[in-house]
């Protein structure tokens, strides 16, 4: 209480005497994305070293570093590797490896960015209907019985975007205009409304149900080096965007008429982030189907554990989550080997009582209300 | 740093009500006019006009520059806005609250320099707030955090300020404190002050100038001792209300029970 009785008057010594001329220090610099980043980036190199160790052919690490090297230039001429091993770590392990961190970093990513401009801690990348748009795509090829495989991706893409378009379209243009209340409704409506129809398709086509539900719950099983190629270019579009607005992230914290009046277009970079978040997570999730919980348990971690500003969220949320997912793909191809379990069931495990963590934490409570 | 205000013919609407109606009205440079008047009158709406926070008919002239023209980031540097009820990340820290001030003052993509941190830094010391640079925004108590949104405002180094009932929160002392050190800085660095007050006898004692506002429109407009008039304001708050003189002729309002 003392502390409070001094603030009571010094406060009362302000006005009408004038400020001493004395020179004044700039405020320190607070923000140090430095470490985390760096503690990220260490976690994202273990992970990746596991990532391409673990597997059924019984390779050692000594034997996977080599073969790692082996395509490097000037590095790997004496490098005693098979073919085998070789194409076992690089056409089967590494894809996968890289594959599960993009994916990882843009579920992360979009989850930090859209936990910002909806001022929602529980925000997820799925919010606007990616997920549900997605789904209705995959569902949609899955049932059509097309022989194509490659139209699965693209698909479920365009049923992603599409989705948030239409919850743009809809959402942006009641109310005051870009206000956030009624995108985030306009949301639901539209998830609800797609799965709805995705359901549907899915009983009307019973014996299609074992595909779409493997795809729902997401796998890297079949990843490849041209799944990377395919996903990449969005990949790298949405996280310059995102990244390059971190600073701006952190003053829509402070609401829309502030952000606003000290000199930004809140509506606008709202859009910009949705649009780049949705691209990338769009992308991902084309992919791998629906993981669900990075971009929840992930932003989360980083807040509670490091520092609330988007300076520090965005960038290390991505590097977070792009380690979190290639651990938790090694988890999902190890626990009931050889079988497989879906990744979305391993991400929803640990994130899960996770989330019921973060809903009880204090910091969640204030926020929410 | 010197500007002033003009608005014409404003007019906001909602839905089917008229929030404020046909408002024509020029605030001089370095003048603080009070706005007054019962709930719903428009006080809150014609600062956000203002602001342009509400779309509205009529045109609003800030620094002789027509305010739809003006980009954002232009107007967050002639304007500076304090809403009555400000949004508060609670995990933010005040150093880095205050520094979201000088977002006009930092490009799109970029961040902000040691000239930002060190406007900020002044003027956390200069309202008493230095202490607190490291604290998070959830630890303050309501007139902190009023002084805080205060420095947030200051730091645009806008020369028109608005401000949306800045004292609400605030005890007796403190109400007089906060206003004091507006008017301070407003004669030190030529500050124009829109002040929305429901406190009437406060009202009268900083302002230069007092609109009262019924149903949207200026009822009316002057200096305090003109408007602050016992049978109008009656009429207008829908209660009797007495105004006395103080023996060093300050106006004072006092609502009468009705018994």
């Amino acid at each position: 209480m003392s502390a409070v009785a001094q603030t009571t008057t010094a406060a009362r010594e302000v006005p009408g005497h004038p400020a001493t001329p004395r020179p004044i220090a700039p405020l320190a610099r607070r923000v140090s994305v430095r470490k985390p980043l760096f503690v990220a980036l260490c976690a994202l190199v273990g992970a990746m070293v596991v990532g391409v160790s673990v597997g059924p052919a019984d390779l050692s690490l000594s034997t996977v570093m080599s073969a790692l090297v082996s395509h490097v230039p000037w590095l790997g001429h004496h490098a005693h590797v098979s073919k085998v091993q070789s194409d076992i770590v690089w056409q089967i392990r590494l894809p996968r490896v890289v594959l599960g961190g993009l994916v990882g970093a843009m579920l992360a990513g979009g989850g930090a960015a859209y936990q910002g401009v909806f001022r929602n801690p529980l925000a997820d990348p799925y919010l606007l209907g990616v997920a549900a748009g997605a789904g209705l795509g995959a569902t949609a090829v899955i049932v059509a019985g097309t022989q194509n495989s490659a139209l699965l991706p693209v698909a479920a893409f365009l049923g992603a975007v599409g989705a948030v378009t239409l919850t743009y379209l809809v959402g942006a243009t009641v109310g005051r205009r870009g206000a956030s209340t009624s995108i985030v409704l306009a949301g639901v409506a539209v998830a609800a409304l797609l799965t709805a129809i995705q359901t549907y398709l899915q009983q009307q086509h019973e014996p299609d149900l074992q595909g779409v539900y493997a795809w729902i719950l997401g796998s890297f099983n079949t990843a490849s080096w041209s799944d990377v190629v395919l996903i990449l270019p969005y990949v790298i579009l949405s996280a310059i965007v995102l990244v390059a607005h971190r600073r701006l992230l952190d003053v829509l914290r402070v609401g829309d008429d502030e952000a606003d009046t000290v000199g930004v277009h809140s509506a606008r970079i709202r859009l910009a982030v949705v649009a780049a978040a949705t691209l990338g997570t769009a992308a991902a999730v084309s992919v791998s189907g629906l993981i669900g919980f990075v971009g929840i348990i992930v932003p989360h971690t980083v807040r509670l554990t490091t520092n609330a500003s988007y300076r520090v969220v965005l960038p290390v949320s991505m590097v977070g989550g792009a380690a979190f997912l290639i651990l938790a793909d090694v988890a999902a191809r190890t626990v009931q080997a050889p079988a497989e379990v879906p990744i979305g069931v391993v991400t929803a495990f640990v994130g899960a009582p996770f989330f019921l963590f973060v809903l009880r934490s204090r910091r969640a409570q204030r926020s929410v209300t | 740093m010197r500007s002033s205000i003009s608005l014409e013919r404003i007019t906001v609407r909602f839905d089917t009500t008229t929030a404020v109606s046909d408002v024509s009205e020029t605030v001089a440079p370095g003048e603080w006019v009070g706005l007054i008047g019962p709930n719903g009158a428009g006080k809150t709406t014609l600062l956000r006009s203002i602001a342009r926070l509400v779309k509205h008919e009529g045109r609003v002239t800030i620094a002789d520059e027509d305010s739809t023209h003006l980009s954002r980031r232009h107007l967050a540097r002639l304007v500076a806005y304090v809403p009555q009820r400000p949004t508060f990340p609670p995990d933010m820290t005040v150093s880095d609250y205050v520094l979201i001030g000088r977002t006009s003052h930092i490009g799109y993509f970029s961040f902000e320099t040691k000239g930002d941190r060190t406007v900020c830094s002044g003027l956390l010391d200069r309202l008493d707030l230095a202490r607190l640079a490291e604290r998070q925004l959830a630890t303050l108590s309501g007139g902190e955090l009023q002084r805080i949104v205060l420095a947030r405002a200051l730091a645009q180094e806008a020369p028109v300020l608005l401000l949306d009932e800045p004292t609400s929160e605030l005890d007796l002392g403190r109400r007089v404190d906060a206003l004091e050190l507006v008017d301070g800085l407003r004669a030190e660095w030529g500050l124009t002050v829109v002040s929305a007050l429901h406190d009437l006898t406060l009202a009268g004692q900083f302002a230069d100038r007092l609109l009262l506002l019924a149903e949207g429109r200026i009822a009316a407009a002057g200096p305090p001792g003109d408007v602050l008039e016992e049978e109008s304001l009656g009429h207008h708050f829908g209660t009797n209300v007495k105004v006395l003189r103080t023996g060093d002729g300050e106006l004072v309002v006092v609502p009468q029970r009705r018994r």
